[in-house]
């Protein structure tokens, strides 16, 4: 069975992020950028499956900018077989995101499609359950444990109340949470040989896709920074604080 | 304006983080109408009818919303919301199961986990762990929105609405419930608790989440955790705090053996105090909390849960 990821690239998650002077955005020139880290769970349970036998090929997709490359040939180092670069130097709203991968999941047809559950920058936790209402498929969000029998997927999904197991007809969405696995490192033969597997480029036109954006971000700012308190030197002196100076308990 | 607020409960009660959602659409102004889907929740639209500034509740009650079921509450939710100007609801695990999908059948962009109302079209929304806070605003004809509870206070429970059944049915056929493992726990709710206590990597294993537990018992507080804490087993999933697990905003917040990662100081900043015991001066936590003790928290948490005792 044929299995398609969606890998973002968005600012690595170490890296401290600044609000620009005027107001307009997060600071992103010369800032390390690397693959969304549900991204790289979501490639590692392809890989997993198909070292499993039940994922034939898998093909990976990235939305952005022509260095979002990068994260497609880091996908392919890690054992996927094919890529697709939707290429835009526009912002891509998670609702567009999940029209082009609509408009790939059609020509592809694959049986299952693994996303992260959320984008580290936008926050948003949106494009795969918008993708899965958009191609008519169930849906597995926040998995932490995947499945395949026959025609079915049971997702072990991570709720407010603990776990919850679905079962999903096939073809289905999937989105990751952190406790599906562990994302393996790209050795450095992969990475040579990852250079030469093929990588397609399309456009959000040739996919027939509007890409004009809903949500117009109007500023962004700096949160209101917490003052560093003081130490206390023992645990009376803690307790008497919260009692007295705090009036917590 | 009208606003569709979608119920967020669990079959028997409704969930505190419901009034809170009513408070944000109170925010942005109109007509409030809450829809409770389920199935047998005559409890819980008995409850979101005393949400003050409720105009009417809308009670989809049929085994096919039992269990919450994205692709059959999205169906619903879409049906019923296309004819208001807002569709609300809280940002727990089932709000962004369920909405983006009806986002998308709707044909709208979705404003996530909003902590703020501008107008009735700019909501304001961390984004980047919440190292930077967003203003937007939104074309879209109607506005679908997850909001964060603890960034609205409850509406009071002193309203009388009007109770209204659906016969709606929509199941989509795609999806069934196969089984749950609830955490039981006689403690507070995390996400609403006054009180919260975490522990993190430093606890060691999940034995030592004990004495945290008998802090917690003292002061009746909810115990929460780090993710390495959980990736680690120490604690099931439901009680990370952070970016990527829970939002908690409690008078109190005590990290115990907690570095202070961005993504665990996205779940709990706004907390109104916070206390960090580590043992490592320089633990990024210490720079965000009012109170810290640089201390061994073997011995640390052990002389808390006995102070406390004399004092609560
Ligand atoms: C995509 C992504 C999402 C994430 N989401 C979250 C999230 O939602 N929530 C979250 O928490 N993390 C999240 N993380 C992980 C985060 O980056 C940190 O790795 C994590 O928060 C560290 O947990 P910790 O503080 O318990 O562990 P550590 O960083 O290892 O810190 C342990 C601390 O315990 C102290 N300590 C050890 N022994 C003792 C002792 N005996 N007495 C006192 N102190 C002691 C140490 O000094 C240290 O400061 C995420 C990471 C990524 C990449
Ligand atoms: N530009 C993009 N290119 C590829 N995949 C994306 C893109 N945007 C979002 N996704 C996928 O959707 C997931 C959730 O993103 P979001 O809804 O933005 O939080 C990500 O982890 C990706 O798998």
């Amino acid at each position: 069975m044929k299995v398609l990821v969606a890998v973002k690239r968005v600012i690595d998650y170490n890296v401290k992020v600044r609000v620009k002077p005027d107001n307009t955005g997060v600071d992103l020139a010369n800032v390390k950028m690397a693959m969304n880290p549900f991204c790289e769970i979501a490639v590692e349970e392809a890989v997993r499956l198909k070292e499993k036998g039940v994922a034939s090929e898998i093909v990976v997709v990235s939305i952005g900018p022509k260095a979002a490359q990068e994260q497609i040939r880091t996908a392919l180092a890690l054992g996927a077989d094919r890529g697709i670069h939707v290429e835009t130097d526009e912002e891509v709203q998670s609702l567009e995101a999940a029209k082009l991968l609509k408009s790939v999941v059609e020509k592809e047809e694959p049986k299952l499609v693994i996303l992260g559950k959320q984008s580290i920058d936008s926050d948003n936790n949106q494009t795969g359950q918008m993708l899965a209402a958009l191609s008519g498929m169930g849906q597995g969000t926040f998995a932490s444990e995947v499945v395949v029998e026959g025609d079915k997927v049971n997702v072990t999904r991570e709720v407010d109340g603990g776990l919850m197991t679905v079962a999903l007809n096939l073809p289905a969405v999937v989105t990751t949470d952190l406790r599906l696995n562990e994302p393996r490192y790209a050795s450095l033969p992969n990475i040579m040989k990852a250079k030469k597997k093929p990588l397609d480029t399309t456009t959000p036109a040739d996919l027939g896709v509007d890409i004009a954006a809903r949500l117009s971000t109007l500023k962004v700012e700096a949160p209101a920074a917490r003052q560093a308190g003081v130490k206390v030197a023992d645990v009376a002196e803690l307790v008497d604080k919260l009692k007295n100076e705090a009036k917590v308990i | 304006m009208s606003i569709l607020v979608i119920a967020e409960h669990d079959n028997s009660s409704l969930k505190q983080a419901t009034l809170s959602v009513v408070a944000a659409a109170k925010a942005i102004g109109g007509d409030i109408d809450v829809l409770v889907a389920g199935e047998n929740v005559g409890a819980v639209a008995e409850a979101a009818a005393k949400a003050e500034g409720v105009n009417k509740v809308l009670v989809a009650d049929n085994a096919a919303y039992g269990h919450f079921l994205a692709e059959n509450l999205s169906e619903l939710v879409a049906e019923v919301g296309k004819g208001y100007s807002h569709i609300l609801a809280a940002a727990g695990t089932t709000g962004k199961d369920f909405m983006p999908r009806a986002a998308a059948l709707l044909d709208v962009a979705q404003v996530s986990d909003i902590i703020r109302v501008e107008s009735d079209d700019t909501f304001v929304r961390p984004i980047y762990a919440g190292n930077a806070i967003a203003t937007v605003k939104s074309s879209d004809s109607i506005k679908v929105i997850t909001v964060r509870p603890t960034a609205f206070d409850a509406v009071a429970e002193s309203g009388s609405a009007a109770v209204e059944a659906l016969d709606t049915v929509k199941d989509a056929g795609l999806s069934t419930f196969v089984g749950e493992e609830k955490a039981e726990s006689d403690r507070p709710d995390l996400a609403s608790a006054g009180i919260v206590i975490s522990g993190g990597r430093g606890m060691q294993n999940g034995d030592n989440f004990k004495m945290l537990e008998q802090v917690a018992d003292v002061l009746g507080a909810a115990v929460g955790a780090s993710r390495a804490a959980v990736d680690a087993g120490f604690v099931p999933n439901d009680m990370q705090v952070g970016q990527t697990g829970k939002i908690v905003a409690p008078q109190l917040y005590v990290a115990v053996g907690i570095s202070g990662a961005i993504q665990h100081l996205a779940g709990m900043s706004d907390s109104k105090v916070i206390v960090a015991i580590n043992k490592d001066e320089e633990a990024p936590i210490f720079q965000v909390a009012d109170y810290g003790l640089v201390a061994d928290l073997f011995e640390a948490v052990p002389q808390l849960e006995e102070e406390l005792k004399k004092v609560v």
